[in-house]
């Protein structure tokens, strides 16, 4: 599984390690994700930063995982790239989801909500 | 393997198989070919999603029932962006037609968000002279992408 997870405050952080997530593991890192959020955590914080590139199938895989969090879970997005920044920009995904700069910026209470 | 050519006129040639990984393996090796171009970063990102999407789409539509289906991808240099052209033998892309590509609506409930759908609205957002047309059993997709505009 490349996806690394880590208590922080109230929140599980879950760090992509692989550099792309693209229509040919769209669906494992759908299933992995839902498998290592499936716990109490509130807060589950996706750290992207590793993630170069990320396709519409990549996409779907994240909006897929957040709903099917538990309904009191809340999905947010850290440390997109401009590549990534960019899918869900041009989307309009970025308005659905809380994005952060990065992981720790997720934890100063200045999230850049939009 | 994927079969990469860098044509005489300064096109750049790619054939492979249908499938995921192979889609995965060409996407890097024509970035890695178009690397001679000093291509910005945005630029290139555009071009990888564009294709990328376009190449996905041929594999999960075209070639759907076709577990040896091989796709061509040629790259054409021009003075005002990468020309590029698809080609693959699968079935035709519905009515005829490529997709609009409209973006699906966000203002509902999370358990209604669309998890798909996103491919032709990237492809047709960020790509130019978008042109399908379906001859002696071949689909033919075309297009342009920008590079260099600020």
């Amino acid at each position: 599984m490349q996806l690394e997870t880590t208590p922080r405050d109230d929140a599980l952080v879950v760090t992509a390690l692989m550099d792309r997530i693209d229509a040919a593991i769209a669906i494992q890192f759908k299933d992995d994700l839902r498998i290592v959020t499936n716990g109490e955590a509130p807060r589950v914080v996706l750290d992207l930063s590793h993630v170069d590139f990320l396709d519409s199938s990549g996409l779907g895989a994240v909006v897929a995982a957040m709903k099917l969090l538990a309904p009191a879970q809340k999905l947010e997005l850290a440390g997109l790239g401009p590549n990534v920044e960019k899918v869900f920009r041009l989307t309009r995904m970025d308005s659905v989801f809380t994005i952060h700069s990065s992981v720790d910026a997720a934890f100063d209470g200045v999230a850049k909500a939009s | 393997m994927p079969q990469l050519q860098n044509l005489n006129n300064n096109s750049f040639r790619i054939t492979f198989p249908g499938k995921p990984l192979a889609v995965r393996s060409a996407l890097a090796q024509m970035m890695e070919q178009l690397t001679a171009l000093d291509l910005s970063d945005h630029d290139r990102g555009n071009i990888e999603l564009v294709l990328a999407e376009a190449m996905n789409n041929i594999v999960e539509h075209a070639y759907i029932d076709t577990p040896d289906g091989v796709v061509e991808l040629q790259i054409t240099p021009t003075y005002n962006g990468l020309v590029c052209h698809l080609r693959d033998e699968g079935v035709p892309m519905p009515e005829g037609k490529a997709p609009n590509g409209s973006p699906a609506p966000l203002d509902c409930n999370t358990e209604e968000l669309p998890e798909g759908g996103f491919g032709w609205f990237l492809i047709r957002d960020l790509a130019h002279e978008l042109n399908y047309t379906r001859i002696s059993g071949k689909n033919l997709l075309s297009f342009r992408i920008s590079v260099g505009a600020t």
